[in-house]
């Protein structure tokens, strides 16, 4: 097997894909947005709950699609949680510049380190979609937007 | 090796290593592996035989056609018009003016929605689907629903994927004006009883479109014995070029339909006050057409009728019979699409791994599948899938492909499973 496709199907992203973390309704979501790639069909919906002070307090998602999205989702609503909705913002940006080679990955903040695991998905650029559409979803979510498609 | 070459030294035996040589681009690699493309039913790949028709019309005998008074316009004409006598006697249509050019399946659909939707069906009058058409032959009647207010009913599937037709027979009436419905499915290989569904249509006084995209490819197509009043189909799937596509309509339905578009060649006279409609087949085929591209498909279909569709047909059932044993030895994979009655299409999903992780992992083992919902999201969540994986057989594929894909899941199950 190619060192490219080792690269992106790592360890990490499988186990997140198989046991995706927060992968449940939320009653208490202030916020939703659903996700889709009419490209594969991949569908998911992002649950936030935002405080007064637009902190995300509660992140969640339900869905269908491959191991690079639900690995992405997964780690997203992970690592959101306890963030400002403008700090979310800013991490929407840093991954979605690391995805599409505009960035690195040494550009992200130590704490968004993790996210690294993600970065093979440079060498497949019809993929890049798949790990981007739960961060879209997202951004869509905290703007009130309720639907957004990558296309 | 010609077609004709061909057809005088090996009448009896399918000979697919010779094929294969035909076509340049299965020489190539794909990421350094042999290329399997198993992608034809997206669009199938060119012999050496199509490639050269369209590059002699741009080095020899380039012109617009029906204009220039010179030798090369005319002889481009010829060319071309002889395509509609190639296409009319490969379905079996009784004149070449009832084939009209398009720039694909998809054209020729909306054209018949346009011109005879629009034109001949009123409020309440029923079209029927079925529950496994392509987008294509969904999207132009809702659209033709929301602006004419006709109403469209949908026949449903088994879970293997075949029509279910006594509730088909049960949506026909005299309501019915129109039965749209695909020949074979694109998702899942099979074949519709279209003989029975045009017989019972036209028995309630509906009339009947067939989408042939996917059949015309592996099984041989007479319009008239099957009665059928429009039959479309897509230049670039049947070997030929892309940006070519045919509508075969019945001569007095397309002589009271009114044209699609509007323009130069679709004409017999134009004044500032009116103009008049040219004959057919020009009346719907408005501005200049894909000239190198008709073309091209006459020389597509002449390759296909050297090696015979009866053959081609044979050897590609050979292929699924085999593709589907193989497939159905892994461990957790599922075929989608189990009818009696298929061609040349697997549709599958395994329990470990999603469609498009599959793809990519077998793209870099030179596999060329399509993954997704192949524009029947309708059909996906009849059959309760969010996609599947695809492998469709062409006339140039053999065993080795088949032992590609089923070793490159190997590999998928290895990561995944």
């Amino acid at each position: 097997m190619s060192d490219d496709l080792r690269e992106l199907y790592q360890e990490v992203i499988l186990d997140h894909g198989k046991n995706p973390r927060n992968f449940h309704e939320h009653d208490g979501a202030t916020n939703e947005a659903r996700g889709n790639n009419p490209l594969c069909g991949d569908q998911l919906v992002i649950y936030l709950q935002l405080d007064g002070d637009r902190n995300v307090v509660n992140a969640s998602f339900l869905g269908k699609g491959c191991a690079i999205c639900m690995a992405s989702a997964s780690m997203m609503t992970d690592l959101v949680k306890g963030r400002s909705a403008d700090e979310a913002q800013s991490m929407f940006q840093a991954f979605h510049d690391m995805c599409t080679g505009e960035g690195d990955e040494t550009a992200l903040a130590e704490d968004m380190e993790k996210l690294s695991v993600l970065s093979g998905v440079r060498e497949f650029p019809t993929r890049v979609k798949c790990a981007t559409l739960p961060w879209h979803t997202m951004v869509a979510a905290l703007k009130g937007e309720n639907e957004i498609s990558t296309e | 090796m010609t077609t004709s070459n061909r057809a005088e030294t090996t009448p009896m035996t399918y000979d697919v290593e010779a094929i294969r040589a035909d076509f340049p681009i299965l020489s190539r690699k794909m990421h350094e592996k042999p290329l399997a493309f198993l992608d034809s039913a997206a669009s199938a790949q060119k012999p050496r035989q199509v490639i050269d028709a369209v590059s002699k019309v741009y080095e020899n005998e380039y012109a617009n056609v029906h204009r220039g008074l010179y030798q090369i316009s005319e002889a481009v004409t010829t060319r071309y018009e002889g395509t509609r006598e190639i296409i009319r006697e490969f379905i079996g249509a009784a004149h070449t003016h009832e084939i009209i050019f398009t720039r694909n399946g998809t054209e020729s659909i909306n054209l018949v929605a346009h011109s005879f939707g629009r034109n001949f069906l009123s409020e309440g009058d029923e079209v029927i689907i079925t529950a496994l058409e392509h987008h294509a032959n969904i999207v132009p009647w809702q659209m033709l629903r929301d602006e004419k207010g006709i109403v469209l009913k949908v026949a449903p599937i088994t879970d293997d994927g075949e029509l279910v037709m006594s509730a088909f027979d049960d949506l026909l009436s005299p309501r019915t004006k129109l039965v749209s419905v695909a020949h074979m499915s694109n998702v899942m290989g099979t074949i519709l009883p279209i003989k029975d569904i045009i017989d019972k249509a036209h028995a309630v006084g509906a009339k009947v479109l067939i989408d042939g995209c996917q059949s015309v490819t592996h099984i041989p197509v007479d319009v008239q014995a099957l009665g059928c009043d429009f039959y479309i189909f897509s230049g670039h799937k049947l070997y030929g070029p892309s940006g070519i596509g045919v509508l075969y309509g019945r001569e007095e339905l397309l002589d009271e339909m009114p044209p699609f578009m509007g323009g130069g060649d679709m004409i017999s006279s134009v004044t500032f006050e009116e103009s008049t409609w040219a004959k057919l087949p020009h009346k719907f085929e408005a501005g200049t057409p894909a000239i190198a591209q008709a073309i091209g498909l006459g020389a597509a279909i002449e390759y296909v009728n050297g090696l015979g569709l009866d053959a081609i047909g044979a050897h590609e059932a050979d292929l699924l019979k085999y593709a589907t044993q193989q497939l159905s030895s892994l461990e957790g994979l599922r075929i989608i699409g189990t009818a009696p009655t298929k061609a040349s299409v697997v549709s599958f999903v395994l329990e470990y791994a999603h469609p498009h992780d599959i793809a990519t992992i077998i793209d870099r083992a030179g596999v060329a599948v399509r993954a997704g919902h192949h524009c029947a999201q309708p059909l996906m969540e009849r059959m309760d899938v969010p996609a599947t994986v695809r492998a469709s057989i062409g006339l140039y594929n053999n065993r080795a492909d088949i032992d590609a894909l089923v070793r490159a899941l190997g590999e998928v199950q290895e990561m995944f499973g």
